[in-house]
């Protein structure tokens, strides 16, 4: 288990393979995969009980993960290949022809790590929840943890879910909601209308955690704890982060959602990353 | 002809809810899933047995689906069930992404499929759900022909690793095949050998078929009565055999002409053996109102339109 100054590292060079990934790629979605780097590397390396080497689809005696949005799947892919997964050098096929990191996860090309597939939105924290009522119908006492960006939670089935989780007392369910407050039309506000997602959550019967600043690693943990200590409530945690956080030039802007950066925009970018585990 | 008894009247859906039952006593990992329609479904006795393995979903069928999924995945065998309509188009990218493409041990119970949906009208009626399954890779699809038959396709649908969407309908029909019997997935049944003309049906229309055959032998025609109960994978040796034997084949089926069993046939034998063939379907309407008899008999899906089109097939040969 990683501490926060690890973390940090692992986040840097999280960062650094998103951007070298879509840029070989010459697509892919880099704004929100490093709006959520750091829940991701709190998940992987810090708060998840599971072991690689071990891994099976049927999260038998282990914490489970489903990404529901599942465009970010850069972040993803790193974080499972810095974990051990599957081979870093791999993470240089995204998007290629034949790989096994297709452009939105999905577990029928055999990558490691992935339980279901996703891309179209909303539907992740469903299934999320059947792993949770399946692991209390099994007396496991692991976590199920699901990760949402914002404005996925436009969709209605998100809503079915919430209310279904709350209903079934799925005090083992996490959510993190990336909230990075853009969207591929603009600002989710002005896009979609969704406001006070605290307010939303706590009144479908969820525990709601805020995180204010998603990037600092100390207190997205302490969050996790809360969520981890749930006594009959799922949990949803709200971090308040920022759409293409790290690189200067894609931070705060909902432009850099779906797109690659050129060679040059890639270098500049790096620049302000720092290598630290080493570039696959 | 063979002789088919009518050893009573059920609706298929509850050859799915007493198959669901048993399974409940049998095997520990199924679980049954609804969107507030358990009765319906038949699934009173399986929730009031089993009520740890029965999961009220409310009125949210995307996220049942998702649910189920979940379930799937660490090893449980979910039972969804809702009426077609909502299992099928409403949920439509649910069940491609989370079931089909996901390829989870999900089972898709629909009932009140069809138009002998009777008097709720069009809006349930759905004509369409075979086409939106069929057109998923790896789901598997059935519509079997009797209470019987479903009770024996819903135990054969649990033992099966993989996606299985399971149709069914609401009024009470006849039963006419065994009380003991088991479902072969992906098994053509030949219901009866003839020589002049095949006749291929799925679902409510098999009985029909049936009808509609005996009423030809009257008239000197032998016809050949297949029950396709699986559309998917389907069963192309069976069909082709009997194409080749007869030279025309009349497909009968209680679904819209797109993307049906009409059109499935079509394009095998057009690959393997083209032969003239006619359509007995929803054609490409909407339905309406009234009793299961009444809309049958105004959409041309019996036993009457089935001979005709038998009769009008043979002149083409």
């Amino acid at each position: 288990m990683a501490e926060v100054q690890e973390l940090i590292k692992i986040a840097s060079q999280v960062r650094r393979d998103i951007v070298r990934m879509v840029t070989a790629a010459k697509s892919g979605h880099p704004g929100g995969s490093l709006s959520s780097t750091e829940a991701m590397v709190s998940l992987f390396f810090n708060v998840m009980k599971h072991d690689p080497a071990t891994w099976t689809r049927d999260a038998k005696g282990a914490d489970a993960f489903i990404l529901s949005a599942g465009h970010i799947a850069p972040v993803y892919y790193s974080c499972l290949a810095r974990a051990g997964y599957f081979p870093v050098s791999e993470l240089a096929t995204l998007r290629k022809y034949g790989t096994r990191l297709q452009g939105h996860p999905c577990v029928s090309h055999g990558l490691p790590g992935i339980f279901q597939p996703s891309g179209s939105l909303g539907q992740g924290l469903s299934v999320a929840a059947g792993l949770a009522i399946a692991k209390k119908m099994d007396g496991e006492d692991n976590h199920v943890y699901v990760l949402c960006g914002d404005g996925e939670t436009e969709e209605g089935q998100i809503w079915e879910a919430a209310l279904f989780a709350a209903h079934h007392k799925l005090n083992n369910l996490v959510a993190i909601t990336d909230w990075n407050c853009q969207q591929i039309d603009g600002r989710v506000e002005e896009v979609g209308g969704l406001v006070d997602l605290a307010e939303k959550w706590s009144s479908f019967g969820w525990n709601v955690v805020t995180v204010e600043d998603g990037h600092d690693f100390e207190k997205i943990l302490a969050a996790f704890d809360i969520a981890k200590s749930s006594v009959d409530k799922p949990t949803m945690i709200l971090l308040q982060t920022e759409m293409g956080h790290g690189v200067d030039f894609m931070a705060g802007t909902h432009k850099w959602h779906g797109k690659a950066p050129s060679e040059e925009q890639c270098a500049e970018a790096l620049a302000q990353l720092e290598e630290t585990l080493g570039d696959y | 002809m063979k002789e088919y008894i009518v050893t009573g009247k059920k609706d298929t859906r509850s050859g799915f809810g007493d198959a669901l039952t048993e399974l409940g006593r049998k095997n520990p990992a199924v679980v049954a899933l609804t969107a507030d329609l358990m009765p319906s479904l038949k699934m009173d006795k399986f929730a009031a047995e089993n009520p740890d393995r029965f999961i009220e979903c409310g009125i949210a069928e995307a996220n049942m689906v998702g649910v189920a999924a979940g379930l799937a995945l660490t090893g449980k065998i979910p039972f969804i069930g809702s009426f077609a309509e909502f299992v099928t188009g409403r949920v439509y990218d649910q069940v491609r992404q989370e079931v089909a493409y996901g390829h989870t041990n999900v089972k898709i119970a629909s009932s009140h499929a069809g138009i002998t949906l009777g008097e709720d009208g069009a809006t349930h009626q759905t004509m369409e759900d075979v086409a939106l399954m069929r057109a998923l890779p790896g789901m598997v699809v059935i519509n079997a022909c009797d209470y019987n038959q479903t009770k024996a396709a819903t135990l054969a649908a649990a033992e099966y690793e993989g996606p299985v969407y399971l149709r069914f309908g609401r009024p009470s029909m006849p039963i006419f095949t065994p009380d003991e019997q088991t479902f072969e997935i992906g098994k053509a049944y030949v219901m009866n050998e003839g020589t002049d003309v095949t006749i291929v049906a799925s679902g409510h229309m098999v009985w029909e078929a049936l009808q509609a055959a005996k009423a030809l032998e009257e008239a000197g025609v032998s016809a050949e009565v297949i029950n396709l109960a699986t559309i998917k994978p389907l069963d192309e040796q069976a069909i082709i055999a009997s194409a080749k034997k007869t030279g025309a084949l009349v497909v009968a089926e209680e679904h819209n002409m797109a993307g049906g069993i009409g059109e499935l046939i079509a394009g095998v034998l057009a690959q393997n053996c083209p032969t003239p063939m006619e359509f007995i379907n929803g054609k490409d309407l909407w339905g309406q109102s009234g009793t299961p008899a009444e809309l049958l008999a105004a959409y041309g899906l019996d036993a009457a339109h089935i001979a005709e089109a038998a009769k009008k097939v043979i002149a083409r040969k």
